[in-house]
């Protein structure tokens, strides 16, 4: 469980929750690229983390010997014998061929560019009235008054679950992905979320709607209707992927503006480079961590893996790697060459990444059209979450 | 200047897309190919640098 000692070797004994990572991981980083690349630890059991772009897309590629089966540092359920269990676990994402193939093909079409342009308008709707509750203040927490209300309405729309539970479908993925060291909230948030997808498969059973979550529940694979159990398990990720790692991406893109009123003053006037500064601010503050787990023992950069343990599939590290991208930690808003990977690499890559990017492009246009000019409120502290999703948690700004 | 997307790499980032929607389609599943035959019309070439310039899997290429 828990290891709370400060962690003093990264190289040897890293842990990603720990808070020095947390509040800023890219000098951890920084000093494993050049001193030791592929980091290990035996906390929550010998994981190992690379940090280098190259690295990183081979272990991503390589999925013979690093499987999509455990995904978390800490497992999403089953460490407790009494725990509710999804028996396929979350796929696509936390399976391998063929079960990826077939359930990402079912996913896919609900997050293609053209479905996404449709799910547009409703996005900016939301984003403007999320602006219009806290204008008149002249000032808000751009994290929790804005970037966390938008990505989970949206995806309940797309899964036809009420947006009047957004708050709760909220607390559940922090409680399964934030706070997974904290038995009693992990173990709510996996019953929340277990439950409420149990009760509105059934629902939909008889009372289909036009939603994704229907839509999943009249496939077929194979001649056969999809079964409940790999419903459950895809609604349950589409929830869980779709609402904490965007609204890190949007959190950590107003921090950045918020700090850096060069970069702010050039993207509330000049659109046209808003299409480069999406990519640029994935690529500089990519949330998303995820693990793989070893198959069988196999030796990679010189380290001998054995079959078990996990490796972070450090994609954040990889797009901070000074061998793939001229001056990695500055912030460059029309960035030309940035093959950056925040949306992962290979059979993988994010099914949502086209709503994503959306979601990120029109909030930063509907704040940066109402609220040109912004800061960080004097005396606030902006806090983090880390681990294998960062993004500010608490973001308060003015705008007098 | 013509180009291709290498049907074995493309993982369906879309990046292509996103950056020169003159130049590629892109299916439901996000598999992207070259319009027509992968002759960029006079004036996108930049364009067509810069979805090769910002392919993750190296997908993008320019055959000729």
């Amino acid at each position: 469980m828990t290891d709370l000692t400060p962690v003093t070797h990264w190289d040897t004994d890293f842990d990603v929750l720990d808070p020095g990572y947390v509040a800023d991981p890219f000098t951890v980083w920084d000093e494993l690229r050049a001193t030791c690349p592929v980091a290990h630890t035996d906390r929550r059991g010998s994981t190992w983390l690379p940090t280098r772009y190259h690295d990183v897309v081979d272990l991503a590629h390589d999925i013979e010997h690093f499987s999509s089966a455990e995904i978390t540092v800490i497992p999403f359920t089953g460490e407790r014998p009494d725990e509710p269990v999804l028996q396929y676990g979350l796929p696509p994402i936390s399976a391998d061929p063929p079960l990826h193939t077939w359930t990402r093909r079912l996913l896919l079409p609900w997050f293609s560019h053209r479905r996404v342009e449709g799910y547009e308008p409703m996005t900016r709707r939301l984003c403007a009235e999320l602006v219009d509750g806290f204008i008149g203040d002249g000032s808000a927490d751009a994290a929790r008054d804005y970037a966390q209300q938008i990505p989970v309405r949206v995806i309940a729309a797309i899964l036809g679950v009420p947006s009047s539970m957004s708050d709760t479908f909220t607390g559940w993925v922090r409680d399964v992905l934030e706070f997974a060291d904290d038995p009693v909230r992990r173990r709510r948030g996996i019953e929340g979320l277990i439950g409420f997808f149990i009760a509105e498969v059934a629902r939909r059973k008889t009372d289909p709607g036009d939603d994704l979550l229907s839509d999943l529940l009249h496939s077929e694979f194979d001649g056969a209707v999809v079964e409940d159990s790999v419903v459950l398990g895809v609604a349950a990720l589409v929830l869980i992927a779709g609402v904490d790692t965007t609204w890190s991406a949007i959190g950590s893109s107003l921090w950045h503006l918020a700090t850096h009123p060069g970069d702010r003053e050039r993207l509330a006037t000049d659109p046209d480079v808003m299409t480069l500064a999406v990519e640029e601010f994935l690529r500089a503050y990519s949330p998303v961590t995820m693990a793989r787990v070893v198959t069988g023992d196999v030796e990679f950069g010189g380290c001998p893996m054995r079959a078990g343990d996990k490796v972070l599939m450090n994609f954040p590290a990889a797009n901070r790697d000074p061998d793939a991208f001229a001056e990695p930690d500055r912030v460059i808003l029309d960035r030309e060459l940035n093959r950056h990977v925040a949306f992962g690499s290979g059979i993988h890559r994010c099914a949502g990444s086209n709503l994503a990017r959306m979601e990120l492009r029109v909030a930063l246009e509907e704040w940066l059209r109402r609220i040109p000019t912004f800061r960080l409120a004097a005396d606030e502290q902006v806090t983090w979450a880390g681990g294998q999703v960062r993004g500010p948690r608490h973001l308060a700004v003015e705008f007098p | 200047m013509r180009i291709r997307v290498d049907p074995d790499r493309c993982e369906g980032h879309a990046r292509c897309y996103g950056l020169a929607p003159e130049l590629f389609d892109v299916d439901d599943y996000g598999l992207s190919t070259a319009v027509g035959d992968g002759t960029v019309p006079p004036g996108l070439e930049d364009r067509a640098r810069l979805a090769i310039a910002n392919c993750p899997e190296f997908a993008v290429e320019e055959i000729d």
